[in-house]
């Protein structure tokens, strides 16, 4: 019989759990020592640098685009024109920024679908013993090192229509790219840049799930093949419940990541054909850098930050929860 | 052991430059009392600009003791980037680059930008019209420099292999060439609608030629396109783009950037044509592996007319950059600014090919035959406006020039261009 998925997550939970309570009582004895307060010192001195940063270069921009988005705001001068909530419906009622929105959740969407599948396919293959394991390893993980403004450029140029190579390719097998090009059309555009997403962003996948699946104590997998599984029965039901962890962490990454998108759009398309890959910073840049409407900008850019954060929250509580050691806790006390 | 001595020292070396960069810092502000240090950023950050531009700023300070010139040449964009953040921090160069319009008029109405009416009265007589574009409510806060005007660029050779005996004068004939260049195999026009301002560069030039100048001269004013002839551009552009005359992927084709790039398609004869500015040549020049663009095969025809225009058939398009101060800066900028637009500056730009002068007198020096014709283009046009963008603003014109790109992809109607422009304008209001 094969064990079945949730005693193999309770006992990885239960490991995990001993080998914290392991490393737990040291800390709270160091702090309570006399001399707390040189603690506390050594603590500020060696934090504040970075929190100055922290403040200077976080906290502080975000505080202002708050504050510019209730303001129409040129990009100088003082800010003097309060226009309350005027940016926010403005920036929800604009069908180019409803587009974007909704290109970003194509992108959350489609990256988990496409990547989580194939990463996962691929990681697993590239798991078994094999020869030449490492220099196929750093092929799938090439596109992930390479500058995003370099990748970008690279595809703009082998997805011009008609002299670039990709048409070429296509040429010579009889298929005809699209007239415009793959990213002058608006129908293909946003499909093309999630090609080019996909072929940028699978190295990491594929390389986060191999050190998962180091993770993976090989005696399991022995014991499993000695009651008889067979390999896929062993991915299946012990291996990737066991890749659990990394999988949902990879899913928060992307996802976060996908809301984000800016560079590759941009050196892609700039938001085009017909704002049709616009995303939520490919639009806060538009109408901040080029159109001058900070405010509009500014009201994009907090939209976009509590997307986001509902997401993550979302995400963490329902998702990432299964790793957090108080729910594990109370699962192995069920 | 030699391991830590060697990072000791580099330590220190960053120690000490670190020291000695703030040590030069003071130096400069402990001056004796009455040096000015005046700050200068520009544009031409290739030779022989560059050069020209240093001299400018040696000859300067020895004929004012006391002053100072920092000159900053840097890469056009760069510089505007810079610019955007320098005016956001209150940091803004002594003299700069001023596009003008829209733009300008944003800065004055925020009190950012020095008034020359008085200082530089006889420097603003001798360039008469040409300052139109620096002046908000009868006041001039800017000297342009260099003024040029948008027209066809050709590839002079793919005409004649098409059998175009005469370059087009109306839009007939336009079509007729399109029709002529296609049947002989080559891509008529190129169009960088990626960047989308050379897209709305057409429908610019329509509106010019459909509309009166009194409408025009109305509409910058009170930013009102109820005008008829704001709807008759966008049909006429509709046309246009139906007739499908433009390079394959032209809605993500940048303006200027690279070989596969608008310009760089002419200039590479992968296309016959291109809608563009004065700086064309000098952008082809430098998207060519022998830095010579299209050379003796470069041509120039101003944008044609279509039957019932209101628009006067030789006002062109165009656009040019000023010198100008921010308001707190000290009167030694102006002059550095009114040196900038003297007879002797100005010919040497002209010689060097830098643009197109506006002084008057530094014409004649003009010694490339494509710049030659353009400027007399321009000196002899019934109007040179603005182009809207600039005119308008970045967000009026910014929300034209992405209808304008929708209509290019078929997405827009000519009364939608119109009402997304308004809507951007009363926003403003």
């Amino acid at each position: 019989m094969m064990t079945s998925p949730t005693t193999v997550e309770s006992t990885g939970a239960g490991v995990a759990a001993a080998g914290r309570s392991e490393q737990r009582p040291a800390s709270p004895a160091r702090t309570r020592r006399p001399r707390d307060w040189r603690m506390a010192l050594e603590v500020i001195g060696f934090t504040a640098p970075a929190l100055v940063l922290f403040f200077m270069f976080i906290v502080w921009p975000m505080i202002r685009a708050v504050e510019f988005s209730f303001f129409r705001w040129k990009g100088f001068g003082p800010l003097v024109d309060f226009v309350g909530l005027k940016n926010y419906v403005s920036v929800l009622t604009n069908d180019v920024f409803i587009g974007a929105l909704l290109n970003n959740l194509f992108v959350v969407v489609m990256s988990i679908v496409i990547q989580l599948p194939v990463g996962i396919a691929v990681a697993l293959l590239l798991n078994r013993k094999m020869r030449f394991q490492g220099i196929l390893r750093m092929i799938v993980f090439v596109p992930y090192v390479l500058a995003e403004v370099i990748a970008g450029v690279v595809w703009f140029q082998l997805l011009q229509p008609q002299y670039g190579v990709i048409d070429s390719i296509l040429g010579m097998v009889g298929i005809q790219g699209p007239e415009q090009g793959f990213l002058g059309d608006p129908k293909y555009a946003m499909w093309t840049v999630m090609v080019v997403l996909t072929w940028k962003y699978l190295g990491l996948a594929i390389i986060l799930f191999l050190a998962g699946l180091q993770g993976v104590p090989a005696e399991l997998d022995e014991a499993a093949q000695i009651d008889g599984a067979t390999w896929w029965q062993t991915q299946r039901y012990v291996t990737l419940p066991l890749l659990g962890p990394t999988l949902r962490t990879w899913g928060f990454l992307s996802m976060v990541g996908s809301l984000q998108l800016f560079d590759m759009v941009w050196i892609l398309t700039k938001g085009g054909p017909a704002n049709s890959t616009m995303t939520m910073a490919t639009f806060l840049i538009n109408e901040g850098t080029r159109r001058s409407n900070y405010g509009i900008a500014g009201a994009a850019s907090v939209i976009l930050f509590v997307v986001a954060l509902a997401l993550a929250l979302v995400y963490q509580r329902f998702i990432l929860r299964r790793d957090n050691p108080d729910y594990a806790d109370k699962a192995a006390r069920r | 052991m030699k391991k830590q001595i060697l990072g000791l020292c580099a330590a220190a070396a960053i120690a000490l430059s670190a020291c000695g960069g703030s040590a030069s810092d003071t130096s400069t502000t402990d001056g004796a009392a009455g040096d000015v240090t005046l700050t200068w950023w520009h544009n031409s950050n290739n030779e022989p600009g560059k050069s020209v531009y240093d001299q400018v700023a040696k000859d300067f300070e020895e004929a004012h003791p006391g002053v100072t010139v920092e000159v900053t040449a840097m890469a056009h964009e760069d510089m505007l980037t810079r610019l955007e953040a320098a005016w956001q921090s209150g940091d803004a160069p002594d003299v700069y680059m001023e596009r003008g319009g829209g733009e300008l008029a944003d800065k004055v109405d925020a009190g950012l930008v020095k008034d020359v009416t008085e200082s530089a009265s006889d420097e603003i007589a001798k360039l008469g019209g040409n300052v139109s574009g620096w002046q908000v409510d009868g006041q001039t806060y800017a000297l342009p420099f260099s003024m040029g005007v948008v027209g066809f660029w050709y590839n002079t050779d793919m005409f004649a292999e098409a059998g175009i005996t005469e370059a087009p004068k109306t839009w007939d004939e336009m079509y007729d060439a399109i029709d002529k260049l296609k049947a002989a195999g080559i891509a008529p026009i190129s169009v960088g609608a990626g960047d989308k301002w050379p897209a709305a560069h057409y429908w610019y030039y329509f509106a010019l030629r459909a509309c009166d100048s009194a409408v025009l001269d109305d509409a910058v004013k009170t930013l009102d396109f109820s005008d008829q002839c704001f709807v008759t551009a966008g049909e006429q552009l509709e046309k246009l783009v139906a007739a499908e005359p433009f390079n394959a992927g032209f809605l993500n084709t940048p303006a200027q950037t690279g070989p596969t790039s608008a310009s760089g398609l002419l200039a590479t004869n992968k296309v016959a044509m291109e809608l563009a500015g004065h700086w064309e040549p000098g952008v082809m020049q430098g998207l060519t592996e022998d830095g010579k663009g299209l050379g003796d095969a470069t041509g120039w025809f101003a944008f044609p007319s279509f039957d019932g225009q209101a628009g006067d058939p030789t006002s062109a398009l165009g656009g040019g950059d000023a010198w100008a101060s921010p308001a707190d800066a000290p009167d030694e900028a102006t002059e550095l600014i009114k040196y900038l637009l003297s007879d002797e500056v100005q010919k040497t730009f002209a010689e060097n090919d830098m643009g197109l002068p506006t002084n008057p007198s530094a014409s004649q020096y003009v010694t490339d035959p494509a710049l030659a014709d353009l400027l007399a283009v321009r000196d002899n046009a019934a109007r040179v406006q603005l182009y809207f963008d600039t005119a308008f603003g970045t967000s009026v014109g910014g929300a034209m020039n992405d209808a304008i790109a929708l209509m290019f992809a078929g997405q827009a109607s000519p009364q939608d261009i119109v009402d997304a422009t308004q809507q951007a304008a009363d926003a403003e209001k």
